[in-house]
C-alpha cells in the first residue's frame, strides 16, 4: 500500500460518525481507507494521510512504532502490534468500557480512538495502570473477588484507577454513580463496589 | 492396597474446604495478563470477518465476491452459504431463516482490510415474509406459525369406570374445582427473549501444524470440541487440540465450535496461515445464543387459606426457527398444585435458534407462575410471605419443603420483611414514589458431570494435576487446587492444577451447574487414591499401618500424633526416581458419597417505583441459597451475586427487540441492548444456607440456581409497590406506565 502525505487542507473534516461507519464490520464503509480523499486534521497541522504510515506512540512510558492506516484504531495497535491485550474488543462504539485506557490520564475507549489521533499523547493501558500504587486496584479486585469470567475486568481496573485518582475519598453513593461506563455480564458489580470501598478506606495506597 | 473410602473431611477437620480462598487467576484477570481466545495472536495470522444476512427471511440469489477479493490486504474469501443442487440437478437457492446468519467470510491482513472486504461483497436477495411477533398468539396462528403441544392434565379425582369421555370428565372436574375455590385469580404473565451476550464473542484463533488442528476456542466444552471440529472436518479427534485457558462468558451458549469455527479451520487450511475469527458484537447478539420467550394466561383457584388447588394455564412462546419454547413441565414453578391443566403452543419465528441459557426454562417458568401466586396474595389482601409459605404444602422439587421454609425465614429476617410489609398498592407514597416487597423460590439439580483427573506427585514433593475441564469464571481452577491441597494436607500454592485443554483427561462440558461436582469428584478421588499409595510407602518406612496415617499441615503422620510421621517431602522421596501418577474417573450418575443433586433457594426484593416516570429502582435483594457442601464460600458468593444481578438485568433492562415488519433485531448492540450498570444493582445480601444435614450431602452445583427467582421476586415487588401487575419482563418504564394507566382505566 502506498503512503502519501500532503499539506492541503481536508476537503471534509473527520467526524466520529464516519469513523464508526468505517470500523463496523457489517457496515464496513471504510470511507477513510485507502482513497486519500478523506483526511485527518489534528494538532500536527493540516495533513492528509492515506495508506500505511509508521507512527510513534507513547505507550506505558515507552515510545513504540506502529504501522497504521487512517482507519486503524488504537485498540488494534495495542492488541495486534504491541501485544497489549488487556484492553478488550467488546463493542466498537465504546459502550461497554472494556477497552478503557488512559489518554493523558483521562479514561477513554481505545476502540473509538484512531491511532493517528493519539500521537504525542500519553497512553497508559491496564498492563501499566494496574501496577500503580503498588498494584492496589488489582489486589483489591482479587481480595473482593471482583472478577468472574474476567473479560470486562481490565477495563474496570483502569476505570477504577482513574476514578480514584479523581475521587480519592469517594463515598459509596459517589462510587455507585461514578463507575457506570463499564458493563459486566457475569454480574461482578457487587464485588467491584466492595473492592472500591476498601480502596478508598485504604488511604494513600488506594 | 486397601480400598479407598472416598469422603470429605468433617467441618472441624477440614483445613481449606469451607474457607474463603481467593481465586488463583484473579491477578492475571485484573492486570490484563490472562490470555483469552481473542487475545491469542499467532504469527502471520489472518483476521476473518463475515458478512451477515441483513434480512430475517430470504433466499440468496447470487453472491459476487470479485470486488472483495481485489481489496488490498484481503487474502481469501470463503463463501459459507453456497447454492446446492437438488436430485434433478437444479440449483436450490439457500434460504436464510433469521437475520445475522453468516454468508461470506473474508480473511485479510488487518481488521480494516477484512471489514473493507466484507463491505465490497455483493449479494442479491429474494426477500421473503418474516414472522417475529412471538407475543402475538393470534397472529402466529394466522401466519401458520403455531403448533400446539400435548396438554398435560392431572386431576385428583378418578373417573368412574363408566366415564367414556375422559376429556369431558376433566373439564367438568376443573369447572367444579373452580366453583368450589374460595379465591380465583386470572392473569397474564410473560418474559421476553434475551441473549447470552457474552462479552468475549464466540470465535476461535487456530492454526494447522503438520496436518493437526490446534484451536484456541472460547468454549465451555474443552473436552468435547475436539470431537466437534473433527466430525465437521472429516478427521479424527486425536488430530485436534482445543485450548481454552480463559473464556469471556458462555452462560450456556458455547458448547460447540459452531459453523464459523469450522469455517475458520477451512480458511486456515486453504491459506496455510493461522486465522482469528471472532464474531462482531451485533453478530454475537443475533446468532450466538438467546433464551426462549414465554407468555402465559392462567386461571388458578385456591382454598380459604390461599393454598392453590387448581391451576389451568395456556402458554406460548418461541425458541426461534426450531419452534420450541419454554417447557411446561416446570409450570407452575416449584409449586405443584393437586390439580392442574397445562397447555402450550410453540411458535416458529425468524429468529436464531435458542441455546441453553443459565438454568434453561427455570427463570421463565418462575416469572410466569410465581407472579400468579403473588397476585393471589394481592387478591386475598394477604402477606405474600404467608401465601408462599402455605403453598410449600404442594411442591415438586428435589429440595425439601422444610428447607425452603427455613430459607424463607432467614430471608425474611435479612430483608426485615414483616416490618417493611404493606398490602399490595397500600404503601406510603413519597411524591410519586412507592416501594414494595416481593419474593420467589427456585430449584435446580446440579449433579456432578463426568470427569477424570490425573495427579502426579514428584519425588521432590511437587504436585501437579491435569483435567480437561474449564473455568468459566466460577472458580473451577481454584476448586481443583483446593481439593487436592486439602487431600494432601498442603497449602494451595503447593499444587499446580492444570485445566483448559482437550489434551488433558476428559471432563464434561460446563453446563447445568455440573462442573464443581465433576472436578471435586475427580480430584478428590485421584487425590485419595494417590495418598493411599503414598501412605503404603510411609507406613512401611515407619512400621505403622497405612490406614492409620493422615495427611495434614504438610506432614503424613499417624492420626492424632503429628510427631510420628514424615514431612510431605520426605514422604514423597520414598517414591524413588519416578513420580507417582494416579488417574481417577467419576462417571455421571454413579452412586457417590462426595456429591449430590437438588438445591433450593429463596430471593426477596425491595424496590422503589416512580409512578410518574415508570422507573423501577432495586433497593435491596436478599438471596438465600443451599448447595450442599460449600467448598469455597468466596467464589460461591460471587456466583450468587452474579446470578442476582443477571436477574435484575432480565427483570428491568435487557430484551431482544424485533421489528415485526422486517424481522430485524433492532437493538443488537450494547448501547441499546441494555444491561444494568454498577449503579443499578442496589444492595445485595447473600446468605449461604449450609446446616450439617445439607453439608453431609456433599458438593452440589451452584451456577444456575441464583439466576432463577429474581425475575418473579422483582415483578412481585413492583406489583406490591404499585398495586398493579406489569405483566411482561423486562419491566421497562414504558411498560410500567402502561400498566399503571390501564389499571387507572379499569378502576374508573
Amino acid at each position: 500500500m502506498k503512503q502519501s502525505t500532503s499539506a492541503s487542507p481536508p476537503a471534509s473534516g473527520f467526524t466520529r460518525r464516519k469513523f464508526l461507519q468505517g470500523s463496523g464490520a457489517a457496515a464496513a464503509a471504510t470511507v477513510l481507507a485507502t482513497t486519500g480523499g478523506e483526511a485527518l486534521a489534528d494538532h500536527h497541522g493540516d495533513e492528509v494521510i492515506a495508506g500505511e504510515t509508521t507512527i510513534t506512540l507513547h505507550v506505558n512510558g515507552q515510545n513504540r512504532q506502529a504501522v497504521v492506516e487512517p482507519r486503524t484504531t488504537l485498540l488494534e495497535v495495542l492488541r495486534y502490534q504491541f501485544e497489549l491485550t488487556g484492553a478488550k474488543p467488546v463493542s466498537a462504539d465504546g459502550s461497554s468500557g472494556a477497552s478503557t485506557v488512559l489518554i493523558d490520564g483521562k479514561p477513554m475507549m481505545a476502540s473509538t480512538l484512531l491511532a493517528l489521533s493519539v500521537r504525542d499523547k500519553k497512553i497508559e493501558t491496564v498492563e501499566s495502570v494496574s501496577q500503580r500504587n503498588s498494584g492496589a486496584v488489582p489486589a483489591a479486585f482479587v481480595e473482593y473477588d471482583a472478577q468472574q469470567c474476567g473479560f470486562c475486568t481490565p477495563g474496570f481496573v483502569v476505570a477504577v484507577r482513574a476514578f480514584l485518582d479523581k475521587n480519592p475519598n469517594a463515598s459509596e453513593a459517589e462510587i455507585r454513580a461514578g463507575l457506570n461506563g463499564n458493563v459486566c455480564r457475569c454480574g461482578t458489580y457487587a464485588n467491584v463496589l466492595q473492592a472500591v470501598i476498601a480502596l478508598v478506606k485504604g488511604g494513600p495506597r488506594g | 492396597m486397601a480400598n479407598v473410602q472416598y469422603q470429605w473431611p468433617s467441618a472441624s477437620a477440614a483445613q481449606l474446604l469451607g474457607t474463603r480462598q481467593r481465586r488463583l487467576d484473579g491477578a492475571d484477570k485484573s492486570t490484563g495478563a490472562a490470555k483469552y481466545t481473542y487475545d491469542v495472536n499467532l504469527p502471520k495470522q489472518l483476521i476473518v470477518k463475515a458478512l451477515d444476512c441483513p434480512h430475517a427471511h430470504c433466499r440468496i440469489k447470487s453472491i459476487d465476491t470479485s470486488a472483495a477479493r481485489r481489496v488490498p490486504g484481503v487474502v481469501h474469501v470463503h463463501v459459507i452459504k453456497t447454492p446446492k443442487k437438488d436430485a434433478d440437478g437444479n440449483t436450490v437457492l439457500p434460504e436464510v431463516l433469521f437475520q445475522g446468519e453468516l454468508l461470506v467470510a473474508v480473511a485479510a491482513e488487518t481488521e480494516g482490510a477484512a471489514a473493507e472486504g466484507v463491505g465490497k461483497l455483493k449479494v442479491e436477495y429474494e426477500v421473503l415474509e418474516p414472522f417475529v411477533s412471538e407475543e402475538e398468539l393470534d397472529a402466529a396462528v394466522q401466519a401458520q406459525r403455531a403448533k400446539e403441544g400435548r396438554p398435560r392434565v392431572s386431576i385428583q379425582a378418578e373417573p368412574d369406570d363408566d366415564v367414556e369421555d375422559e376429556e369431558q370428565f376433566e373439564n367438568d372436574e376443573i369447572e367444579r374445582l373452580f366453583r368450589e375455590a374460595k379465591y380465583v385469580v386470572e392473569g397474564y404473565y410473560g418474559i421476553d427473549a434475551i441473549t447470552h451476550c457474552c462479552l468475549e464473542p464466540h470465535g476461535t484463533t487456530l492454526h494447522w501444524q503438520d496436518g493437526r488442528l490446534v484451536a484456541y476456542l472460547s468454549t465451555q466444552n474443552v473436552s468435547g470440541c475436539d470431537d466437534g471440529f473433527a466430525a465437521a472436518l472429516d478427521m479424527t479427534a486425536d488430530d485436534v487440540d482445543v485450548h481454552c485457558e480463559y473464556i469471556g462468558g458462555g452462560f450456556g451458549s458455547k458448547f460447540r465450535p459452531d459453523y464459523w469455527g469450522i469455517a475458520a479451520a477451512e480458511i486456515s487450511k486453504k491459506t496455510g496461515r493461522p486465522v482469528k475469527f471472532m464474531l462482531e458484537r451485533d453478530q454475537e447478539l443475533m446468532i450466538a445464543g438467546n433464551r426462549p420467550s414465554g407468555y402465559l394466561n392462567v386461571k388458578l383457584g385456591a382454598d380459604e387459606k390461599g393454598v392453590v388447588q387448581i391451576w389451568d394455564s395456556a402458554q406460548w412462546g418461541t425458541s426461534g426457527v426450531t419452534g420450541g419454547g419454554v417447557a411446561d413441565k416446570w409450570i407452575p414453578y416449584v409449586y405443584e398444585p393437586p390439580n392442574y391443566r397445562r397447555r402450550s403452543t410453540f411458535i416458529t419465528t425468524n429468529t436464531d435458534q435458542s441455546r441453553a441459557w443459565r438454568a434453561p426454562n427455570h427463570p421463565q417458568a418462575c416469572a410466569m407462575s410465581q407472579t400468579a401466586y403473588d397476585d393471589l396474595a394481592a387478591k386475598m389482601g394477604a402477606n405474600s410471605y404467608d401465601i408462599f409459605e402455605r403453598n410449600l404444602k404442594h411442591i415438586s422439587s428435589r429440595q425439601k419443603a422444610e428447607v425452603y421454609a427455613e430459607e424463607m425465614k432467614i430471608g425474611a429476617r435479612l430483608m426485615d420483611w414483616q416490618a417493611k410489609w404493606h398490602p399490595h398498592g397500600k404503601g406510603p407514597r413519597r411524591g410519586s414514589v412507592v416501594d414494595g416487597l416481593g419474593m420467589a423460590i427456585h430449584m435446580w439439580g446440579g449433579g456432578a458431570n463426568a470427569s477424570t483427573c490425573q495427579v502426579k506427585i514428584h519425588p521432590d514433593g511437587g504436585v501437579e494435576s491435569y483435567c480437561g475441564t474449564q473455568d468459566l469464571g466460577t472458580g473451577t481452577r481454584t476448586i481443583c487446587a483446593m481439593v487436592l491441597a486439602e487431600t494432601f494436607g498442603l497449602p494451595i500454592s503447593a499444587v499446580n492444577a492444570n485445566i483448559g485443554t482437550s489434551k488433558f483427561p476428559f471432563s464434561g462440558a460446563s453446563g447445568g451447574s455440573t462442573t464443581v461436582g465433576a472436578v471435586a469428584e475427580s480430584h478428590r478421588r485421584a487425590g485419595q487414591d494417590a495418598l493411599a499409595q503414598l501412605c503404603e510407602k510411609v507406613g512401611e518406612k515407619l512400621g505403622v499401618k497405612p490406614a492409620s496415617l493422615v495427611a495434614a499441615a504438610g506432614r503424613i503422620h499417624v492420626a492424632g500424633k503429628p510427631d510420628e510421621g514424615l514431612s510431605w517431602r520426605e514422604a514423597c522421596s520414598l517414591l524413588g526416581m519416578r513420580p507417582l501418577e494416579v488417574t481417577a474417573t467419576f462417571k455421571r450418575g454413579q452412586k457417590t458419597p462426595l456429591s449430590d443433586e437438588g438445591v433450593g433457594g429463596v430471593q426477596m426484593a425491595h424496590v422503589e417505583v416512580d409512578t410518574a416516570t415508570g422507573q423501577v429502582r432495586v433497593k435491596k435483594i436478599v438471596a438465600v441459597q443451599d448447595m450442599g457442601l460449600v467448598l469455597n464460600p468466596q467464589t460461591a458468593e460471587s456466583q450468587i451475586y452474579g446470578g442476582v444481578i443477571m436477574g435484575i438485568a432480565y427483570s428491568l433492562f435487557e430484551q431482544r427487540i424485533m421489528d415485526p415488519k422486517t424481522g430485524a433485531f433492532l437493538n443488537s448492540n450494547l448501547a441499546n441492548y441494555r444491561l444494568p450498570r454498577l449503579g443499578d444493582v442496589g444492595e445485595i445480601v447473600v446468605e449461604i444456607y449450609e446446616p450439617p444435614d445439607q453439608r453431609e450431602r456433599g458438593v452440589i452445583g451452584l451456577g444456575e440456581p441464583p439466576v432463577i427467582s429474581g425475575g418473579a421476586a422483582i415483578s412481585n415487588a413492583v406489583c406490591n409497590a404499585t398495586g398493579v401487575r406489569v405483566p411482561v419482563l423486562p419491566m421497562t418504564p414504558d411498560r410500567v406506565l402502561a400498566a399503571i394507566k390501564s389499571q387507572g382505566r379499569a378502576s374508573s
